[in-house]
């Protein structure tokens, strides 16, 4: 770069040029080009990497979240009869012409059951009712109204009409609302979701509660092993750091199942309490397929997250900080609180934070050992991606926990600041 | 090495030993009574037992065998915020999360004190070390200075009787360390508090001590003033140590009122002053400061002992020389001269005849 070799001019005040005359800056920005350049070209790979295996995917799953199109897409005339139409108008002989011709051209195209399906997931059986009136649909004649309702005369019930109205909208919030325990009703208007329907907003509410409690039982049993792998010989302390690190060159499935060993009612755990007579054969422990059992396995495997950034923020503190404390006449426990702990405030807030992310979407370990009661947020939206193939009452909830952990993100930067986290 | 057996001593260490590993004494048979008021070094190589000795007197360290005495109170088993000894770490252990007033405010806060009361000490505190305007800054906003100052202040805010120091000023650069020397001395003086400084830099304790406590190899080598540890050291180990020394080995041939006769090992018989040596044909070393050995024989009293010399080289060094010569076989004796008028510069290969006092040549044990 030899043309960044400057050449400083006698008076201040005139513009730096280089030695051949071009201004200063443009040189230095020419200079650096390069090695800007290359530098880019390195994170390149990772950049597309993360774009199309994280971002993209992120962004379709917000996207299916609040768009279905499922009804809309299928049924052409009726969704166009409802754009026309205000909300609440009976279903005059056009809507019926129009129900009759859609149901006519799914089922020859064979999407009859996508529909049916698009409108069960707000209204319950309704699925049958799409697919077994689409098969007679080839037949129907003028006056279509009453030809549907001779075919099943459920097409005549008012909240029916009400939904498909709902679901003829591509872009809802619907799923949204679903996810949080709520409905439109044939209004329009927000109410509460059937009492036996509303199970997302408990569920949330027992997940921030269980990744909270395990994040608090991870501190709780991490930061004395993060301290005495801090205070020991290093040559001492890698080694149990091996320890620390076992569990990750572990299989997940391994780590889970063999709690499942130790902790089902005839496991080693429960035959050892009755061996030695603590309790009897007949009041065998439920320690498994619960909550206790979705905790137990979940603490000790998100422990290491908590004891790896502790460590690294334990190792550098000298022992004389503490030293000095009991000198000034501090006791141990004072010592401890007034000079230790704010100086590891960084690793507990990033192990937390860590414990707290990683415990609200687990799926796997619930799943294995949680029962029913053990069961988590993140099972139930594998649920609904597996099982009722409700993608986008999936994504919705999978949205809300996203939601939820940027906004205690927020909160974390706002309270203790993100620049004070120390992951290692 | 008993070196002083009064009884009302401050600080007293009895037959202290300490062991980490139940096999070898970092510290063996400590003896040392400390006055009040005294400023007391620890001198010593790394490894030779003076920190321990100053971790077991904060409390930190417990002492393997052996009583250790505080104002007649022994505190083996005081732990160490009830002993109320000031100190100040290597490293200042500032609390890097306080401020410089929070920092000082500690000490009182956990004594239950008053907020005037602490406002008043704090401000007195700072005063006392000239950094009243920084009572609000961060430790990482000061300099290396500026983090030893407020450690002092620290240390003394809570008008602890003792003062403990673990080489306090190592991590300074040498003219503020030199600095730092006179104000640690004047506050000394002014507070009239008992300091242990630990130290191993003999310029330091030469310039700072009331006493200096040479240790090495778990033992008090010396215990003595700072001018008595230079002029008369007890063994060869504290004349190495303490300043340079010449050494030259030979055999006690004579030894009778206070002098003795030793045959150099090139067969020049020298007159010394025997410290450690005690009988004829004992081996021994002997020892002579560098600045006390002339190259002008008109310079030296009358009995002096004169010996003839090469010089090797000569170092100008500004306010000094540095000659070295060969003398009696040793090739590394070494004059140091002052530059004054009239100072001849010397060519190395010149013949020259060089003296001492006798007195300045004393017979240690060899090493």
């Amino acid at each position: 770069m030899a043309d960044a070799t400057a050449q400083i001019a006698a008076t201040g005040t005139e513009r730096l040029t280089t030695a051949d005359g071009r201004p200063l800056k443009t040189a230095l920005a020419r200079a650096q080009a390069r090695a800007r350049r290359r530098a880019f070209l390195l994170v390149l790979p990772l950049l597309l990497f993360i774009v199309v295996t994280f971002i993209v995917p992120i962004g379709q799953m917000l996207h299916r979240s609040i768009h279905n199109d499922g009804f809309a897409a299928n049924m052409p005339q009726l969704t166009q009869w409802f754009a026309e139409t205000e909300p609440g108008t009976e279903p005059d002989e056009t809507a019926y012409a129009a129900l009759a011709a859609d149901l006519k051209a799914a089922a020859e195209a064979k999407t009859i059951g996508v529909v049916g399906t698009r409108v069960n997931y707000e209204m319950a059986g309704t699925r049958s009712l799409f697919t077994s009136t689409g098969r007679k649909a080839r037949k129907f004649e003028p006056p279509y109204r009453a030809a549907i309702l001779e075919a099943d005369e459920k097409w005549a019930n008012p909240d029916l009409w009400g939904t498909m109205r709902q679901v003829s909208r591509a872009y809802s919030p619907n799923f949204f609302l679903a996810a949080v325990d709520l409905a439109r009703d044939n209004e329009g208007n927000i109410v509460r979701a059937p009492a036996e329907r509303r199970v997302y907003v408990m569920l949330f509410e027992r997940t921030f509660v269980i990744a909270g409690l395990i994040t608090f039982l991870c501190l709780l049993l991490g930061y004395p092993v993060a301290h005495l792998l801090a205070t020991l010989p290093l040559r001492t302390s890698n080694l149990l750091m091996i320890l620390v690190l076992l569990p990750f060159w572990t299989s997940l499935l391994v780590r889970t199942t063999s709690w499942i060993v130790l902790l089902q009612g005839q496991g080693v755990v429960n035959n050892t309490l009755v061996a030695t007579g603590l309790i009897s054969d007949s009041s065998r422990i439920q320690m498994i397929y619960n909550q206790a059992g979705t905790i137990i396995a979940m603490t000790h495997i998100l422990l290491p997250f908590m004891i790896l950034p502790l460590y690294s923020v334990m190792r550098p503190i000298p022992p004389s900080y503490v030293r000095a404390a009991r000198s000034l006449g501090a006791s141990s426990w004072t010592a401890f609180r007034r000079v230790y702990l704010p100086q590891t405030l960084p690793g507990i807030g990033a192990g937390a934070l860590l414990v707290f992310i990683l415990g609200v979407g687990y799926y796997i370990t619930p799943a294995l050992v949680g029962g029913a009661s053990g069961q988590l947020i993140s099972n139930l939206i594998a649920f609904h991606m597996q099982d009722s193939l409700n993608w986008s009452l999936a994504a919705a909830l999978a949205a809300v926990l996203l939601g939820a952990v940027l906004i205690l993100y927020w909160l974390y930067d706002r309270l203790v600041g993100i620049d004070n986290l120390k992951l290692g | 090495m008993v070196a002083s057996t009064q009884d009302d001593g401050f600080v007293v260490f009895e037959h202290v030993q300490k062991s980490y590993d139940g096999e070898t004494l970092v510290v063996k048979d400590l003896n040392l009574t400390i006055g009040q008021g005294e400023f007391l070094t620890m001198l010593g190589p790394s490894g030779s037992g003076k920190t321990t000795c100053l971790m077991m007197l904060a409390g930190f360290e417990t002492a393997t065998h052996g009583e250790i005495r505080l104002d007649g109170r022994p505190i083996n088993t005081v732990p160490p915020h009830k002993r109320g000894i000031g100190m100040v770490f290597q490293n200042y252990a500032l609390f890097p999360h306080m401020t410089v007033g929070e920092n000082l405010s500690f000490p009182l806060e956990v004594r239950g004190m008053s907020r005037s009361d602490r406002e008043r000490k704090i401000k007195r505190a700072l005063d006392m070390v000239q950094m009243g305007a920084f009572a609000n800054r961060r430790p990482a906003q000061l300099s290396g200075g500026q983090q030893q100052r407020i450690a002092l202040a620290r240390a003394l805010v809570f008008d602890p009787q003792l003062v403990l120091m673990d080489e306090p000023l190592g991590a300074l650069d040498k003219q503020l360390r030199e600095h730092m020397q006179f104000e640690i001395k004047h506050l000394h003086e002014s507070l009239g508090i008992t300091v242990v400084y630990v130290t191993h830099d003999q310029g330091e304790a030469l310039t700072m001590s009331d006493r200096i406590a040479v240790f090495n190899d778990g033992r008090i080598q010396q215990l003595a003033p700072p001018s008595e540890l230079y002029e008369r050291p007890k063994n060869s180990f504290v004349a190495s140590f303490i300043g340079e020394n010449n050494r030259l080995p030979g055999t006690v041939e004579e030894i009778a009122d206070g002098r003795a006769l030793v045959r150099l090992e090139t067969g020049e018989l020298i007159d010394a002053t025997p410290v450690n040596v005690a009988r004829k044909g004992q081996q021994t070393l002997v020892s002579i400061r560098p600045e006390r050995v002339e190259f002008k024989p008109e310079m030296l009293p009358p009995n002096a002992h004169l010996i003839d010399a090469e010089v090797l080289e000569f170092i100008y060094m500004g306010d000094i020389f540095r000659t070295r010569l060969r003398v009696a076989g040793s090739e590394d004796f070494v004059i140091k001269s002052r530059n004054t008028l009239g100072q001849r510069v010397m060519q190395p290969g010149e013949k020259v005849r060089i003296g001492w006092a006798p007195q300045d040549a004393r017979a240690l044990d060899p090493l």
